[in-house]
C-alpha cells in the first residue's frame, strides 16, 4: 500500500516534469521558428548550394602549389591581422566604454554619436577620409613638410599594417562601446559601495568585481569585433593595398578573377568553420559565467568628474576620441564644400575655394542618365531599407534572444550557429544568392525585398548580442515577485521585463539602422538599379574621373554621415511606453 | 511583428508573379555602364517595351553569374564582356549567335567572335595618363615608351592597379606581356619595381587617390588609366576648362585596346526584342549617346563623336593588341607571376 502511494506520487511528479520539460521544448520551438526559417532560406540554403556547386565531385578541384602557398600566408596574415586589430579595439573601446558609462559632460552625446558613424561608412569614403588626414598628401604630412621642409611625406600610412589596424579600431570601437558601456551603464552601484566600505581601491574594485561582471559583455563584443576583422575585404584592399591578403580577399580573387569555384568554396568553408570555432568557445565560456544582478538605471551610475585623476581621465579620453575619430570624419564635409581647381588647365599650384556645388549639382541630372539618384530619393531608399531591417531583426532577434537568456539545451545547439551570417564570405554568401534566387518560387532577386533581407542577416547577430545580456540580467525573482502578486504572464512582462529590456531595444535597433546604412558589399550584389541606396550612389560618383563627380561623391557622403547621425539620435531619444529608465 | 515577415515573402512573390503591363527586356551589365534617359525611354517607345537593367558587378563578376545562373538566366542580353573575358564567356556557351544586319557597317578589326555570338559595342584603350603641371613645373620631359618608366628620373613617378582586384590593372599588365613578349615581361615588372612603382587595388585609388592630375592631388604624376581621361576630366570639371590638366603617353604599346561586347543569354524569353536591343545598342544613337555616358569610343564609324573627344581625347595610332584566345590561355599564369614579381 505504501509503496503503491509511493510510487504513484513518482509517477506524477515525473509524468509533470516531463509534461513541463515538453510544454516548455514546444514553447522554445516556438520562440526559434521564425528565425530558424528566415536563416534556413536566406543564409544557409544559398550558401549550401553554392559551395555544392563549388565542391560538386564532378568539378576537379584546381589546386596549384602558387595557390596553396598564397592561401596558407592569407590564412596566418587573416588571424595575425584580426587578433591584433581585436586587441587594439578593446584598448581603446573599453575606457571609452567607461568614460561614456559613468560620466557626464558637456558635448557627451555629440562624441558618442560621433564614435558610432565610421561603423555604417562605406570602405571607400573611410579610406578617402584617412587619406586626406593621414595619406602621402593629408594635413598631417603636408604640415610636417612644411614645418620642416622635407621633400617627401614623413609618414608612410597608406599601404601599411598600421592603415589596416587603424581602421579597423576605427571602425568597430562602437561595438565595444555600445555592448561593454551598456552592460557597465546598469551594473548595480550597490556593488562597488559595498567593495569600498570593506576596503577595495580602484584596481581592486577593477579588478575583482567589475572586470569579472563585464567579462561576458567584453567577450561578446570582442568576438563581435574578431569576427569583422576576420572577413576584412575593403579596408584590406583600399588601405592595406596589394600586399596584403586576408582569407576573404583571396576567396574574392579565386572566385571572380579565377573562377576557380571550387577552391573559392573550400576556403569559404574554412573561413565559416573558423567562424563556427570562435562562436563555439565563447558561447562555451560566456554561458558559464551569466551572472544576474539587480539592473540599475544608467543615470543611477552616472556623474561628473569630481577627483583630479577623474577630471584628467575625462579630458584625455575626450582629446584621444576627437582626434581619432573626428579628424578623418571632418576632411569628408571639408572637402565637400571646398573646390582645388584652377581656372584654366594647368594647375601650377592647388588653389582652394569655398563651393557648395556640389551639392547643388547633386540635384541636377546633368548627363541625363537612366541611372541618376536624386539625392532625397537616395536618402528615402536607405531609409525605408532601414526601417524594414529595423523592424525585421528585431522581430525575428526578440524572440530568439528571450531564448537566449534562460538558455537549455537546444539553446547551447543553436547559439553559435547565430553568428554564422557574420563569418560567411560576402562574395560565396553573394553568389549563392543568385543562384538560389533566379527562379520560381523564390525569384526574389527582381524585387527589392532582398536588400533588407540581406541586410537583417548582418543585423542578427548585433541585434541578439545587444538584447541577451539585457534579458538575462533580470532575476527570475522579480517575475515570482510579480506573478505570486496575480499579474498574468503578460502582466510580468510588462511590468518586469520590458522596463529593464527597453533601453537595449533601442541600441539594437541602431545597430540594425547603422548596419542597413552603411552595408555596401551585399547591397551591391542584389540591389536594383532603381533603388540604389546612399553608399551605392557614393560608389556611382566615384567610379568616373573629374573634379566634379569627386566632389559630389564628398557631398554625398557628407549626407549619409548626417542621415545616419540624426538617425542615431532620434532612435536614442525615443520614449518607448512603460520603459523605466534603464 | 512576426506577421511582417510572411507578408513581405509573399507580397515578394506576388511582386514576382504578377503578369505586368508591357513586356520587361533584362539587361545585365557591369556597375559602369551608363546611357541617357531619352535614349532608352526611344527604345521602350518603339517596342512597347520595359528596359530593366541588372547591374552585376564588375565584368569579370557579371560574367561569372551569368554562367552560374546558365540554366535560368537572369536576363535577356548581357552586356560589357571585354576582350580579356571573351574566351571564358564563349567556352561556357552561354550565348547564343545573332547575326545583327548593323554588323555590316563595322570593321573588321573589332569583330572578335567568327560566329557573332559576342558583337562589338565599344572600345576604349588602356593607356598612362600624365599630370602636365607637373611635368611642365619640374621641368621633366614626359615618358615617350614603355621603356622609358624605368628611367631614375621618373622614379616613384607611377601608380598602377593590381591586376589581380581591377580590369584595368589586368588590360595595362597584357601591354607590357604584348610589348615584350613572356617571360622578358616580368624583367620589366622588376625593374618598374624597382624604380618605385606604386600598387594600388583598383582604377578608383589610383585615378582619385594617388593620381596628382585629378581631384585627389596625390604624389605620382602618372596613372595608368585611359585615353578618354582627358576629354572627362574637361567634361567633368567643376569650373570650364580650356585644355586638360592631363595629357596621355601615345608611345608603342603603351596602350591596350579593350572592346566591350553585347550578346543574347540562352535562355532569353523575348528572343525578337533582345535581338532588336541588340541593333539598338550598335546604332547611330545608342553609338553617339556612349561615349559622354561611359568614356568610350563606338565601334559604328556613323556615329558622331562629341567635341570634347575631337579636342581632348587622343586615339593611339598604334595599340598593343593580343587575341582573346592567346589571352585566355596565359592570363592565369601572367596574373600569378606578375604578382610574385612585384608584390612578393
Amino acid at each position: 500500500m505504501q509503496d503503491q502511494i509511493q510510487k504513484t506520487v513518482e509517477n506524477r511528479i515525473s509524468e509533470s516534469a516531463s509534461l513541463r520539460f515538453a510544454d516548455s521544448l514546444i514553447r522554445r520551438i516556438w520562440f526559434w521558428l521564425p528565425i530558424s526559417l528566415f536563416l534556413a532560406v536566406f543564409f544557409f540554403y544559398p550558401l549550401a548550394r553554392i559551395l555544392w556547386l563549388g565542391l560538386n565531385p564532378a568539378a576537379p578541384l584546381k589546386l596549384a602549389p602558387a595557390s596553396l602557398l598564397v592561401s596558407r600566408d592569407a590564412v596566418f596574415f587573416t588571424f595575425y591581422q584580426a587578433s591584433l586589430s581585436t586587441l587594439l579595439t578593446l584598448a581603446v573601446g573599453l575606457p571609452a566604454a567607461f568614460l561614456f558609462a559613468r560620466f557626464d559632460f558637456h558635448g557627451k552625446v555629440f562624441l558618442r554619436l560621433l564614435t558610432a558613424i565610421p561603423f555604417m561608412l562605406p570602405t571607400v569614403v573611410v579610406a578617402a577620409g584617412f587619406n586626406a588626414f593621414l595619406g602621402p598628401r593629408g594635413w598631417v604630412n603636408l604640415g610636417l613638410m612644411n614645418l620642416f621642409h622635407l621633400s617627401t611625406a614623413p609618414i608612410p600610412f597608406v599601404g601599411t599594417l598600421g592603415a589596416i589596424l587603424m581602421a579597423h579600431v576605427f571602425y568597430n570601437t562602437t561595438i565595444v562601446i555600445r555592448l561593454v558601456g551598456n552592460a557597465l551603464a546598469h551594473l548595480d552601484p550597490r556593488l562597488e559601495q559595498a567593495a569600498r566600505t570593506l576596503g577595495a581601491d580602484s584596481p581592486q574594485v577593477l579588478r575583482r568585481l567589475l572586470l569579472p561582471l563585464l567579462r561576458p559583455s567584453i567577450l561578446a563584443a570582442a568576438l563581435l569585433v574578431f569576427i569583422f576583422d576576420f572577413t576584412s575585404f575593403g579596408v584590406i584592399l583600399l588601405l592595406g593595398g596589394p600586399a596584403f591578403s586576408t582569407l576573404e580577399v583571396v576567396i574574392y580573387l579565386q572566385a571572380i578573377q579565377f573562377f576557380n569555384l571550387p577552391l573559392a568554396a573550400l576556403l569559404s568553408l574554412f573561413q565559416l568553420l573558423c567562424t563556427l570555432t570562435f562562436s563555439v568557445l565563447y558561447s562555451r565560456v560566456v554561458i558559464r559565467m551569466a551572472v544576474t544582478s539587480a539592473p540599475r538605471s544608467a543615470e543611477s551610475n552616472l556623474r561628473r568628474p569630481r577627483a583630479r585623476s577623474e577630471k584628467l581621465f575625462v579630458a584625455v579620453s575626450c582629446l584621444f576620441c576627437f582626434l581619432f575619430f573626428v579628424f578623418p570624419l571632418l576632411s569628408l564635409p571639408m572637402r565637400s564644400v571646398t573646390r582645388l581647381e584652377a581656372d584654366r588647365g594647368e594647375r601650377a599650384g592647388v588653389h582652394y575655394g569655398l563651393t557648395i556645388d556640389y551639392y547643388r549639382e547633386l540635384f541636377i541630372n546633368r548627363r541625363e542618365t537612366v541611372f541618376y539618384v536624386p539625392p532625397f530619393a537616395a536618402i528615402g531608399n536607405s531609409l525605408v531599407y532601414a526601417a524594414v531591417t529595423v523592424i525585421l531583426s528585431l522581430a525575428l532577434g526578440f524572440p530568439a534572444a528571450s531564448a537566449l537568456a534562460r538558455p537549455g539545451r537546444l539553446e547551447r545547439l543553436i547559439d553559435p550557429l547565430l553568428m554564422l551570417p557574420l563569418g560567411a564570405s560576402a562574395v560565396t554568401l553573394g553568389l549563392g544568392f543568385i543562384v538560389t534566387f533566379n527562379r520560381p518560387p523564390l525569384a526574389l532577386l527582381a524585387s527589392p525585398v532582398l536588400v533588407p533581407l540581406a541586410h537583417t542577416l548582418i543585423a542578427l547577430p548585433f541585434v541578439i548580442r545587444s538584447l541577451q545580456p539585457a534579458l538575462a540580467s533580470i532575476p527570475d525573482r522579480l517575475r515570482q515577485a510579480a506573478a505570486s502578486l496575480g499579474a498574468s504572464p503578460l502582466h510580468v512582462w510588462a511590468a518586469v521585463d520590458w522596463p529593464i529590456v527597453a533601453r537595449a531595444t533601442l541600441g539594437a535597433a541602431v545597430f540594425a539602422f547603422t548596419v542597413s546604412l552603411g552595408e555596401f558589399g551585399a547591397t551591391s550584389l542584389v540591389v536594383r538599379p532603381e533603388y540604389p541606396t546612399l553608399p551605392i550612389a557614393i560608389a556611382r560618383f566615384l567610379s568616373q574621373p573629374g573634379g566634379l563627380n569627386y566632389g559630389q561623391a564628398m557631398a554625398m557622403a557628407t549626407i549619409l554621415m548626417v542621415v545616419c547621425g540624426a538617425g542615431i539620435l532620434s532612435i536614442e531619444k525615443l520614449r518607448l511606453p512603460g520603459a523605466g529608465e534603464f | 511583428m512576426k506577421r511582417i515577415l510572411p507578408l513581405l515573402l509573399l507580397a515578394a512573390l506576388l511582386a514576382a508573379c504578377a503578369p505586368q503591363g508591357p513586356v520587361t527586356l533584362t539587361v545585365m551589365t557591369h556597375d559602369s555602364f551608363a546611357a541617357s534617359d531619352t535614349v532608352i525611354q526611344a527604345f521602350e517607345k518603339a517596342n512597347n517595351v520595359k528596359v530593366a537593367f541588372l547591374k552585376s558587378g564588375d565584368a569579370g563578376a557579371e560574367l561569372n553569374k551569368a554562367i552560374l545562373t546558365k540554366d535560368a538566366p537572369l536576363a535577356d542580353v548581357m552586356y560589357g564582356t571585354d576582350n580579356t573575358f571573351l574566351s571564358r564567356a564563349l567556352d561556357a556557351g552561354i550565348l547564343q549567335p545573332y547575326a545583327s544586319p548593323l554588323l555590316a557597317k563595322i570593321p573588321a578589326e573589332f569583330k572578335l567572335d567568327p560566329q557573332d555570338r559576342l558583337l562589338p559595342v565599344d572600345y576604349g584603350d588602356v593607356c598612362i595618363n600624365y599630370d602636365k603641371a607637373y611635368f611642365s613645373s619640374h621641368n621633366l620631359a614626359v615618358p615617350a615608351t614603355l621603356e622609358d618608366l624605368f628611367k631614375p628620373e621618373y622614379k616613384g613617378l607611377l601608380v598602377v592597379e593590381n591586376p589581380a582586384t581591377s580590369s584595368t590593372g589586368l588590360t595595362f599588365l597584357l601591354a607590357t606581356v604584348k610589348h615584350f613578349g613572356s617571360p622578358d615581361y616580368i624583367g620589366y615588372w622588376k625593374n618598374l619595381r624597382q624604380n618605385g612603382l606604386v600598387v594600388v587595388d583598383g582604377w578608383e585609388t589610383a585615378y582619385y587617390t594617388n593620381f596628382s592630375g585629378s581631384s585627389g592631388h596625390g604624389p605620382q604624376p602618372m596613372v595608368v588609366s585611359y585615353a578618354s581621361s582627358p576629354a572627362a576630366e574637361v567634361v567633368g570639371a567643376s569650373t570650364p576648362l580650356t585644355e586638360s590638366p592631363i595629357g596621355t603617353i601615345l608611345g608603342p604599346d603603351t596602350c591596350f585596346r579593350q572592346i566591350e561586347f553585347v550578346g543574347v543569354l540562352q535562355g532569353s524569353k523575348h528572343l525578337a526584342l533582345a535581338q532588336k536591343f541588340v541593333d539598338f545598342m550598335l546604332d547611330k544613337q545608342f553609338q553617339e549617346d556612349m561615349p559622354l555616358q561611359m568614356y568610350v569610343y563606338p565601334v559604328n564609324p556613323e556615329a558622331v563623336l562629341p567635341d570634347a573627344f575631337v579636342k581632348y581625347a587622343q586615339i593611339p595610332t598604334q595599340p598593343a593588341r593580343l587575341s582573346p584566345a592567346d589571352i585566355a590561355a596565359g592570363r592565369d599564369q601572367w596574373i600569378a607571376d606578375w604578382t610574385a614579381a612585384v608584390l612578393h
